[in-house]
C-alpha cells in the first residue's frame, strides 16, 4: 500500500468522522425550529450538544489541514475555485459557533429567538453547502490544466448537487433526532421520536435515489464499480445500516440505531471515495487535467511525518473524545452553567 | 486596487480580528491553573467563586477565537492557492499537526472546562482547564513554527512537477526549528500571558474603582500584577531583546526598516520616537546614540546593516514597519512603569487598593497589551514584505489566479460587516459578564459531593444512569 493511498484512506476516516459527529449537531440544530416549542426545550437541544459540539467541528479544521498537507494541489484547486462558496461555509460557522455562545446570555425575547434563528439557519447553511460542493466534485469541474477552476454560485446550483444537498439534510436530521432521543425526555422525547420514522422513510427514499442516479450519470463511477466490483460492498454496507437504524428505531433501542446511523455515514462516504478513486477532482474540461491522488499528494517525506503524527496523535483523540461522550451521557439537565 | 493588495488587505483584516483572541485565552487560562491550584492547595470557596466566573469570559473569548480562527484555515487555500501550492508539503503539515496535536486537545476538554463548575470537583476541574490550556499553547506553537518557516524558511528544496515549482520537505527538524522559532515563541508566549494578566488586572481594578467585590478583586490584583510586572520586565529585556539580535542576524532588511537604517553604519542609534521617509532615505527623531548597535551585538561600535545592502525592489515598507515597532517598543515601556508603579503603591502602605489613577491605569492595560501585541506581529508581518516566504516566494503572485476583484470586494465586505457584528455583540456581553460580577460563593458541601477522580467519575455514573436507560 503506497503512502498516497494510505493518506487517501486516512483522509476518507476523517472526512467521515466530521460527518458522524458535527453531522448529528448539524442535524440538531436544524431540527430545533420545528421541535422544540418552548424555551427551555430548545435550550434542553442545544444544551445536548453543547459539551461536544466545537469538539466535533475541530474534524473539519483537521480536515482542512490533512488536505492542504496531503493533497496540497487538491486543497488550492477546490478552496480557490469554490470561492464565493468557501466564504459562505465560513460566514455561517462563525454564526453558528456565536450563536451557541451568545443565545442564552440574555434572557430578552427577541434576542433569544434572533440567535436561534442564526444557530438552525446557519446548520442548515453548513450542510447545504458542504453537500453541494461534494455534488460537484462527484460531478465533475472545470479544472484547467494549471488546477485552476472558477465556479460561481450559479454554476455550483446544478440540480444532481442541490440532489446531494437535500440527501445530506435529510441524513444529519435523521442522525440529529436518533441522537436526540437518547438526550431529552417527555414530551420533547415524544416528538423526536415520531419524526424519526418519517425522516428514516424520507431519507431511504433520496438515498436510493442518488446511489442510482450517480451510478447513471457518472461514467468513472460505473467504470470504477464495474472494475473493481469488491467495492460494491459500501453501498451495500450503507444500505444494510440503514435498514438496522430502521430496525433500532422501531425497537426503542437509539443507542445502537445511532451507531448504525454513524456506520451508514461512514459507508456512504467511502461509497464516493472508493467509486472516485484514484481521482480526486474530476475535470470536466479533460480527464488528463483530473486531480488524483498521485498527482496532487504531498512527497513522501511530508506523508511520512503526517503518518507518524496520525499514528502517535489519533489514539489520544479516541480516548478523550470517547471520555467526554462518555461523562456526558445521559438525558440533559440545565444548571446555571448551561448555554 | 490589484487583486494582490484586495487579497492582502482581507488577510490582514481577518488574522488582526482572530490574534486579539488567542493571546487573551492563553493568558486568562493560566491565570484559571494558579486560582484552580490554590482552589485544590487551600479549599478556599473564594478561589472557586473566581474560578466560575473567569470561566464564563474564557468561554466566551475561546468561542470568538475558535470563529474567526476557522477562517485562515481556508484562506491559505481560497485566496493564496499559488503559495498552498508551493507550500503544501511543509506548511500544511504543520497546520494539520495543530490539528491533531492541540485542536483535538482542547475541542476535547473544553466541554469539560466550561461545564465543570457544577459537575466536577477541584481537582478534575484544574485538569481540564490544564488541558485546555496545553492545547491553546500546543496551537499557539504550531501557528508560530509555521510562520517562522515563512520568516526564515530551510530543510527543503525547491523543484519543479506538475502545475509548478514546489517546496519539498527534506529535513523535518530544519523545518520545526528554524533559526527564528524559538525566539519567537518566547516572545509570544511572554506576550500572551501580558495580555491575559493585565485583563485580570483590568477587571480587578474595575471593581476596585467602583468599591464592588472588593475582597476578591484585591485577590485578582494579588495574583495577576507580580506577574504582569516579571513579564513586563522579561519582555523587553530578554525575549524582545533576543528577538531583535535574531532579527538582525536572520533579516537585517527587517531589522533595518524597524529602525530606518538605510546605510551600514557602527554606532547605530535607536529611535525612542520618530519618522522616515523611504524617498530621501531620511530618518528623523529622537534617538538614543548607539543603542540598536549594543542591542544587536552587545557592543556600542558594531556595525548594522543598511537597507542599502538590499535592492530597493525588496525593501518592505519601512515608515510603516518603523512606527509599528516603535509602537511596541513604547508601549512594552510603558508597561513596565505601570507594573512597577503599581507594585511600589501596594508595598507602600497599601495605596495601591485606593489610588484612582492608577487603578485606571491598570483599566486600561488590557487594550493596550493587545495593542502592542498586534503591533508586534504587523512588525514581523508588514517587515518580511515583499516575501511571503523570506527571499524565498514573493507575496506578489502566491494569490488565486483565479479569484477575481468582484469576488474579493464581495468577501471583505461580508467579512467587514460580520466581524463588527460580531464583535460589537461580544463587547456588550463581555460588559455585561463583568458588570454582572463573580457569583456567590458555592455551598462546600456541594462541592464536596462531585466527583474530584477518575474513579469516582465510572463508580458515581453507572449508579446514576441505571434508571435512565
Amino acid at each position: 500500500m503506497s503512502l498516497e493511498l494510505i493518506w487517501y484512506v486516512l483522509y476518507v476516516i476523517i472526512i467521515s468522522g466530521y460527518a458522524i459527529l458535527d453531522g448529528f449537531d448539524l442535524g440538531v440544530g436544524m431540527l430545533s425550529p420545528f421541535i422544540a416549542h418552548t424555551d427551555t426545550e430548545r435550550r434542553i437541544m442545544l444544551n445536548a450538544i453543547g459539551p461536544v459540539w466545537d469538539g466535533n467541528e475541530v474534524w473539519l479544521v483537521l480536515g482542512g489541514g490533512a488536505l492542504f498537507a496531503a493533497f496540497p494541489l487538491v486543497y488550492a484547486s477546490l478552496f480557490s475555485g469554490f470561492y464565493i462558496a468557501m466564504m459562505l461555509v465560513l460566514l455561517v460557522l462563525i454564526g453558528r459557533t456565536v450563536a451557541i455562545e451568545f443565545r442564552s446570555k440574555r434572557e430578552s425575547r427577541r434576542w433569544r429567538t434572533t440567535w436561534d434563528f442564526v444557530f438552525s439557519g446557519s446548520s442548515f447553511g453548513i450542510t447545504v453547502l458542504l453537500g453541494v460542493a461534494l455534488g460537484n466534485v462527484i460531478r465533475g469541474v472545470a479544472l484547467d490544466q494549471g488546477g485552476n477552476m472558477n465556479v460561481g454560485l450559479a454554476d455550483l446550483l446544478n440540480p444532481f448537487s442541490i440532489g446531494v444537498a437535500v440527501t445530506a439534510v435529510a441524513m444529519f436530521m435523521l442522525h440529529g433526532s436518533i441522537f436526540l432521543s437518547q438526550k431529552v425526555e417527555g414530551d420533547l422525547l415524544d416528538r423526536v421520536t415520531a419524526l424519526v420514522p418519517r425522516l428514516m422513510i424520507a431519507f431511504f427514499v433520496l438515498m436510493t435515489a442518488l446511489i442510482g442516479w450517480t451510478l447513471l450519470r457518472t461514467e468513472t463511477f460505473a467504470d470504477n464499480y464495474r472494475d473493481r466490483p469488491w467495492i460494491a460492498v459500501f453501498p451495500v454496507l450503507a444500505l444494510a445500516a440503514a435498514l438496522l437504524a430502521w430496525r433500532q428505531v422501531q425497537r426503542s433501542r437509539y443507542f445502537t440505531a445511532f451507531l448504525a446511523s454513524a456506520t451508514m455515514i461512514a459507508a456512504l462516504l467511502c461509497a464516493v471515495a472508493a467509486g472516485l478513486y484514484p481521482v480526486m477532482i474530476p475535470s470536466s474540461i479533460d480527464p488528463a487535467y483530473s486531480l488524483t491522488v498521485h498527482n496532487a499528494s504531498a512527497a513522501d517525506p511530508t506523508l511520512t511525518v503526517m503518518l507518524v503524527f496520525a499514528i502517535i496523535g489519533m489514539p489520544f483523540v479516541v480516548l478523550y473524545t470517547a471520555g467526554v461522550y462518555y461523562f456526558f451521557r445521559g438525558r440533559v439537565r440545565l444548571d446555571e452553567e448551561s448555554y | 486596487m490589484s487583486t494582490e493588495l484586495l487579497n492582502r488587505i482581507q488577510f490582514g483584516l481577518t488574522v488582526s480580528f482572530h490574534f486579539i483572541f488567542p493571546p487573551l485565552s492563553l493568558g486568562v487560562g493560566l491565570v484559571l491553573i494558579i486560582f484552580g491550584v490554590k482552589s485544590v492547595r487551600t479549599g478556599d470557596p473564594k478561589w472557586r467563586q473566581l474560578s466560575t466566573f473567569w470561566v464564563k469570559i474564557y468561554g466566551l473569548i475561546f468561542s470568538m477565537g475558535i470563529a474567526t480562527g476557522i477562517v485562515q484555515e481556508f484562506e491559505f487555500g481560497t485566496n493564496w492557492s499559488n503559495y498552498s501550492r508551493f507550500v503544501g508539503n511543509i506548511f500544511g503539515s504543520l497546520l494539520a499537526a495543530e490539528g491533531i496535536f492541540a485542536f483535538m486537545l482542547e475541542g476535547g476538554f473544553l466541554g469539560l472546562m466550561l461545564f465543570g463548575g457544577t459537575r466536577l470537583g477541584n481537582r478534575l476541574w484544574l485538569f481540564a482547564t490544564t488541558m485546555v490550556v496545553v492545547g491553546a499553547t500546543f496551537s499557539a506553537t504550531w501557528i508560530v513554527m509555521a510562520n517562522s518557516w515563512m520568516q526564515t524558511p530551510q530543510g527543503f528544496e525547491i523543484n519543479d512537477v506538475g502545475q509548478g515549482p514546489q517546496a519539498f520537505m527534506t529535513s523535518f527538524q530544519d523545518v520545526v526549528f528554524t533559526p527564528s522559532f524559538i525566539p519567537r515563541i518566547l516572545h509570544l508566549l511572554a506576550a500572551s500571558w501580558m495580555v491575559g494578566t493585565s485583563m485580570v488586572l483590568s477587571v480587578g481594578a474595575y471593581y476596585l474603582l467602583r468599591k464592588r467585590h472588593v475582597d476578591l478583586a484585591r485577590t485578582m490584583i494579588r495574583v495577576a500584577l507580580p506577574l504582569f510586572t516579571v513579564l513586563a520586565i522579561a519582555q523587553v529585556a530578554l525575549f524582545g531583546a533576543n528577538q531583535a539580535i535574531e532579527v538582525s542576524k536572520q533579516q537585517p532588511a527587517k531589522l533595518a526598516a524597524m529602525e530606518g537604517v538605510y546605510s551600514t553604519r557602527t554606532c547605530a542609534p535607536m529611535y525612542i520616537l520618530g519618522w522616515t521617509d523611504q524617498k530621501t532615505q531620511q530618518t528623523t527623531g529622537l534617538a538614543v546614540p548607539c543603542l540598536l548597535s549594543f542591542l544587536t551585538d552587545q557592543n556600542f561600535d558594531a556595525s548594522v546593516t543598511g537597507l542599502e545592502a538590499t535592492p530597493q525592489a525588496d525593501w518592505p515598507e519601512v515608515n510603516l514597519v518603523f512606527q509599528m515597532y516603535h509602537l511596541m517598543i513604547n508601549l512594552g515601556m510603558l508597561f513596565i512603569a505601570i507594573g512597577l508603579a503599581a507594585c511600589s503603591l501596594w508595598v507602600w502602605r497599601q495605596k495601591l487598593w485606593t489610588n484612582r489613577w492608577i487603578l485606571r491605569a491598570l483599566v486600561a492595560s488590557v487594550f493596550l497589551t493587545e495593542l502592542a501585541t498586534l503591533s508586534g506581529w504587523w512588525t514581523a508581518e508588514f517587515g518580511r514584505q515583499p516575501w511571503i516566504v523570506w527571499n524565498v516566494l514573493r507575496t506578489a503572485g502566491a494569490q488565486s489566479p483565479n479569484v477575481g476583484t468582484g469576488q474579493l470586494i464581495f468577501s471583505i465586505g461580508m467579512f467587514v460587516v460580520l466581524y463588527a457584528v460580531v464583535l460589537y455583540t461580544f463587547l456588550r456581553l463581555l460588559d455585561r459578564q463583568i458588570k454582572q460580577g463573580p457569583p456567590p460563593p458555592s455551598d462546600e458541601s456541594t462541592i464536596e459531593s462531585l466527583p474530584d477522580s477518575f474513579g469516582e467519575i465510572f463508580r458515581r455514573r453507572s449508579r446514576v444512569s441505571s434508571g435512565t436507560d
